[in-house]
Formats: structure tokens, sequence, C-alpha cells
């Protein structure tokens, strides 16, 4: 690992979802946090504030989120593993930095505590209205990966996971999670550093003149990367660029440049996307669910299953990109699908779109005063399956 | 006979600074950026720097394309954002010497509130701040710098809002070195330009630059020449001139000169010191 210093706390802790993501990070070899104060994600800071000067990082608390995601990219081109914390409002100014680093290929994480929107909305309400946001926010055409966690534990691994896909594949990386899980306090096992891995962004070894900071034509359509001071002067633009990351502004170019970008997402969906599936073999209904409300959608598949109804459920840990083909899948075996979720509709449009009229779509608004709560989403299973 | 010895000759005299395959730039004839670009390459040379360890970061608009020119690690970011990303390598690398090279609408108008904030904290960054007034890539748009009452596309009754004074804000926000030449002060501006990478901390020199294409047209002040000659011609250099007698009035006399030259504990030096004082 480059420039990074692991510190991992192993053993067994009594932390809160914060504290577990801020332990993630640390974990995942994080040695940069740049930020601007916002409920409700502020305690992750809290905690990398206690340990950061321990493993020799950099915590700068921004004037702004716009600063606050442009630091970030700057320290990763210097080879640290960097992250920022946020919450919808601070998500939406950081909309443009993502473009930027989605345009220059800068490996990143981003924690957007999502609370209930639009605009201020309520700060302490755990929400889940940002994930359209998290797909669409910045402008252009560009893939995401984003990732959803469903409790401290899950927290801490998720972290990981994300600043390794992000390494990995080159691209900023989105935690959207909520206060629920944000404040949830429980025991998490945070495992020897020998058996924490994180992959390591791929390091161009050629030639000095030969470099391209954004190279066409290797196998996985991801180009190798340089820090800045390794000696290779490179230039890099979020105006759409040639390999070498010259600005050429033409329809050509345009086609090489982003086309790659998304596509280099799109063709391994299969290695990024991860679910978990509960009773889905022989469901007859199937509750897509994500973050704190994939808890309650488990609860109640497990209460109706003793009433004999066939019910399943399926767990995005992965909500963007999209399980677009297991969706499928699904839809031509089951009934039904409902889709509980702590909005007015956001993946629920994606699993209809998905299930391409194979199976019913059900949206089911579980809003905060229901999240820990199943009650509406066994009503709604009882009733499409009446 | 031929002579095998022959010097291959150079393109240009710092062609080991600049991007020479990106050469012709995009910049109008009678544009002053080639200027500040020129001092900025001139200093380089004169202070010997390992260019390995310099980065160059810019926003948005004409000065924007600074980075795109100079041959060490550059980024072409966000506009007015180039101060923070600056920031972001220079706290994740604190080896590297990080110049910012920007326009007025990019640094004053967009990105000022990381101009005050970084000044504040005294991140080790020189910023050089091209002024011409005006917003110039996008066409002509009245800009926080343009004086009062200079015609511009959307002024076209002249504008009537008071302009930014650069180096007074500079200064007020915590800058430690502050320094402002026109185009044509080529001698001087290099000189402020090594004086302000060697200070450590947050350094500005502003770069007083005509507009040949919608500035000097839309007021009809002639070509890009004239308007540099006369900058250079109705200066009248003031060092430790106070900041705020610095406002710059339509067509009028303009104050350069060094005026901000003290020193202040960066912000990786504060955190040093507190994190040592706290036993950190």
């Amino acid at each position: 690992m480059k420039n990074s210093n692991i510190s991992v706390q192993s053993g067994t802790h009594t932390l809160t979802g914060c504290q577990a993501c801020a332990e993630g990070a640390l974990s995942a070899g994080c040695s940069f946090l740049g930020y601007y104060p916002i409920h409700p994600s502020f305690d992750i800071v809290e905690r990398y504030a206690e340990r950061f000067s321990d493993v020799d990082g950099v915590l700068i608390q921004m004037e702004d989120e716009v600063s606050a995601l442009a630091a970030v990219l700057g320290a990763s081109w210097t080879g640290k593993r960097a992250m920022t914390v946020t919450t919808g409002t601070g998500f939406a100014q950081m909309a443009e930095h993502i473009g930027l680093g989605i345009m220059l290929e800068t490996p990143c994480v981003i924690v957007d505590v999502q609370r209930d929107g639009p605009s201020e909305g309520i700060p302490c309400n755990p929400g889940a209205s940002d994930i359209m946001q998290a797909r669409w926010g910045s402008h252009g055409d560009y893939e995401i990966i984003a990732l959803s966690p469903n409790s401290p534990q899950d927290m801490y691994d998720l972290t990981i996971k994300a600043f390794s896909l992000s390494e990995k594949y080159r691209t900023p990386v989105v935690i959207v999670t909520d206060t629920d899980i944000c404040n949830k306090k429980e025991k998490i096992n945070i495992p020897d550093s020998k058996d924490i891995k994180v992959s390591t962004r791929k390091y161009y070894k050629g030639k000095k003149e030969n470099y391209l900071p954004f190279q066409y034509d290797t196998k996985d359509l991801i180009p190798p990367m340089v820090d800045v001071m390794d000696g290779y002067r490179f230039h890099v633009t979020g105006l759409t660029h040639d390999e070498r990351g010259y600005p050429v502004m033409n329809d050509e170019c345009q086609e090489l440049n982003v086309h790659r970008i998304v596509q280099k997402i799109r063709l391994f969906v299969d290695d990024i996307i991860d679910i978990e599936e509960e009773k889905t073999d022989d469901a007859e209904v199937v509750i897509v669910s994500y973050g704190t409300t994939s808890n309650d959608a488990l609860n109640a598949v497990k209460q109706v299953r003793k009433e004999g109804i066939k019910a399943g459920n399926l767990r995005l840990k992965t909500v963007w990109p999209f399980p677009e083909k297991k969706i499928l899948e699904l839809a031509k075996k089951i009934d039904n699908f409902i889709v509980p979720e702590i909005n007015y509709g956001q993946i629920y449009l994606e699993v209809e779109r998905c299930a391409r009229g194979e199976a019913k779509t059900h949206f089911l608004h579980h809003d905060s005063k229901k999240v820990g709560t199943a009650e509406d989403i066994i009503k709604l299973l009882k009733k499409v399956t009446k | 006979m031929a002579n095998t010895n022959i010097k291959k000759e150079k393109l240009h005299p710092m062609e080991n600074l600049l991007r020479m395959d990106r050469i012709p730039h995009i910049w109008c004839p009678g544009c002053g950026i080639g200027n500040a670009v020129s001092a900025f390459a001139e200093a380089l040379d004169k202070l010997e720097l390992n260019l390995d360890q310099l980065c160059v970061v810019s926003g948005i608009g004409c000065t924007g394309r600074v980075a795109g020119y100079i041959k060490v690690d550059s980024f072409h970011t966000t506009h007015g954002r180039a101060i923070p990303y600056a920031t972001g390598i220079k706290l994740g690398n604190p080896k590297m010497k990080v110049v910012v090279i920007s326009g007025d609408g990019d640094l004053v108008s967009i990105g000022g509130n990381h101009f005050v904030h970084a000044a504040r904290r005294n991140i080790d960054l020189t910023v050089i701040c091209v002024n011409n007034f005006i917003y110039a890539m996008t066409g002509g748009q009245v800009a926080p710098t343009t004086p009062t009452p200079a015609y511009t596309t959307t002024s076209p009754f002249g504008n009537f809002e008071t302009p930014s004074n650069v180096p007074q804000l500079a200064e007020a926000s915590g800058a430690v070195y502050v320094a402002r030449w026109t185009a044509l002060h080529m001698r001087r501006l290099t000189y402020s330009i090594i004086d302000a990478m060697q200070k450590p901390g947050f350094s500005v020199v502003e770069v007083i630059s005509p507009c040949a294409m919608y500035y000097s047209r839309i007021n009809r002040l002639g070509d890009g020449l004239d308007m540099m000659k006369f900058y250079y011609d109705n200066s009248v250099i003031k060092h430790g001139e106070p900041t705020d007698n610095l406002e710059i009035d339509y067509q009028k006399e303009i104050i350069v000169g060094k005026f901000v030259d003290r020193e202040r504990p960066t912000f990786s030096d504060a955190l040093q010191n507190w994190l040592k004082g706290k036993g950190g």
C-alpha cells in the first residue's frame, strides 16, 4: 500500500454506525478526511478526529461541501485514500465534484447519511431520499457505485468495500445510509489487519514518456494511475479529453472518453453487485429492500412465512449499479414485488422498469415513524397474496 | 561539410517548462495571460526547482487554461474550485509546491469563499490571479472586478457595482504575501512570483491584464498592446501601500507593488504545533 498506514483496532467493540464507518475507513487505510459539518453525519468525523493523528492522517474542515469533495479529489491524486461525509443538502453541493471525480477517474468515498428532504427537510429523521441523487446527482452520463449498509457491522464492512471498489474501478463510490443505522449501537467485530483485503489502485509501471493518464486500450478499461510527484508531469482536465488528458472537444473524443467511463462499470456489474436473498427460491412475492428498511423487510418475511405466505426478500447491498438481471429473473418466477422505501418511490421505479411487466410492482411508503416495525409491510404482503 | 554537432534548436526558450505539443495556445493576440505564464516560467527557471515537485492547479476560464500548458503535474478543475483542490494536494503531499493560476472571476467570484478561507488557514499555496476585469471566455460579462462604469456585454449602460479589491481581500483574509503588477511589468512580476513561491503560506500575486477581445472592444480601448501599455504607463509603484487604497478606477491610475509581506504559521505548522502541545 502506498502512503497509507493501516490502523486496525482488531477485536469486538460496541460502536454506533457512525463510529463503525470511521473505523472501517481507518481499516481501509483512509488517511484523508475533508468535510463540512452537517447533521447527521458528524459523528463519523468525531471518531476520525480522535484517531487521525495516530495514522498520520489529514483531517480538514473545509468552508463548504463543494470544497470538501474538491480537497478529497486533490488528496486522492497524492496517493491517499480519501473520504468525505455529508447528508442530503451537502450531497447536493458535492454533485459538481462527483462529476469531476468521475471524469478524472479519481478514487474516493462519499458517505451520505440521508435525511428527509427536499432542502433542509427533517435533519434528524432517517431517510432514503437521495437514492436517485446518488445515481444522477451530477450532470452528464456516468455510472456510479453506491452501497447501502443495514447495521453498524455492515457499515464497517461496506466502508472497507467502498474503498476497495473505488480503488479498483478508479471511481468515486457513495455509501448511502441513514440516521437509523448511524445512531444504532451494537457489537461489531473488527478482524485482524491481515484478514482485511482492500484493492489497491492500478499504478503505471511503464516508461515515463509513454504514460497516458486515460489510456483507452486496457483490458479492464481502467487506465493505470500515477501520483503527483512521481515525475510523470501529467495533465488532467474535466473537459472531454484524449488519452493524454488533453482537452479535445469533438464527438469522437466524447465517445472514446465518456463511453469508456460508463463501460468500465457496466461491463463489471457482476463483480460489483452484491445482493442478499432470503427465501426467494420458492417465493411468490419478493420484497426488494435496502438500508435500514431491509431489516423490517426481513422481519416481515419471517412473520408471514409462519402463516404460510411464500414471501422472500432481496436486499440490495449495492444499490447502484442496479441488479437488473436479478430483478427480471425473479419477475419471471413470482407474481408481485413490494418495494418499501423511506421516500415516495425511487428504487421502486427501477424495480418496475426491470420487471418488464412480468410481475406487478407495489410501492410502500415506509416512512420514518414506521422504521423498526414491519406491520405495514406485512399488511401489504397479505393484501397482494390474498 | 555538415556539422553533425549542431544543437537542436529550441522551439521556445521555455520549452522544458511548456507542453509544446499543445501549442498554439487558445489565448487571443494581445492577451496578458501569456505574459503571466512567461513570468511564471521565468520564475521557475530562476528558482531551479525540481519540477517533479511542482503542481499547477487552475479553475475555469481563459486563465483556467494555464494548467494545460505548463509541463508539470497539472490539474484543470472546476469553476472556482482550484484552491480547495490544491489544498487537498498540498495537505496530501506536503512536499509538493502547489501553485494556483486562475482568473479574477474564478478566484474572486465563484471561488471567493475558497480564496478567503484558504488565506485564513494560511494553506501553503501561491495564487496567481490574472485580473482582466471581465468574464472573457463566456463572452464578456460583467465581473466582480469590473471597474465602474465600464461597459460589458451584460452591463450595456455601464457597470454600477463596486468592484472587488483583490489585494485588500487577500490581506483581510490573512494572506502572508500580496503583490500586484501589470502584464508588462515582466521583471518585477517574475521576482514577485519567486518571492511568493518562497514564502511559506498563502501568497497572492495579482496580474492586471488586458482582455483584447471583449473589454477593450466594448469600451473602445484599442487593441491588447495599447491596453497593456496604458496599464503600464498609468501604474504607480507604491510598495507597502495600504491595501484599502488599491481600488482600481476605470482607466485611471493603478497602484502596483508589494503590499503585504508578513509571517504567520501555515495550516500544517499550526496543526503540528497544536498536536505537539496537546501531547498528540
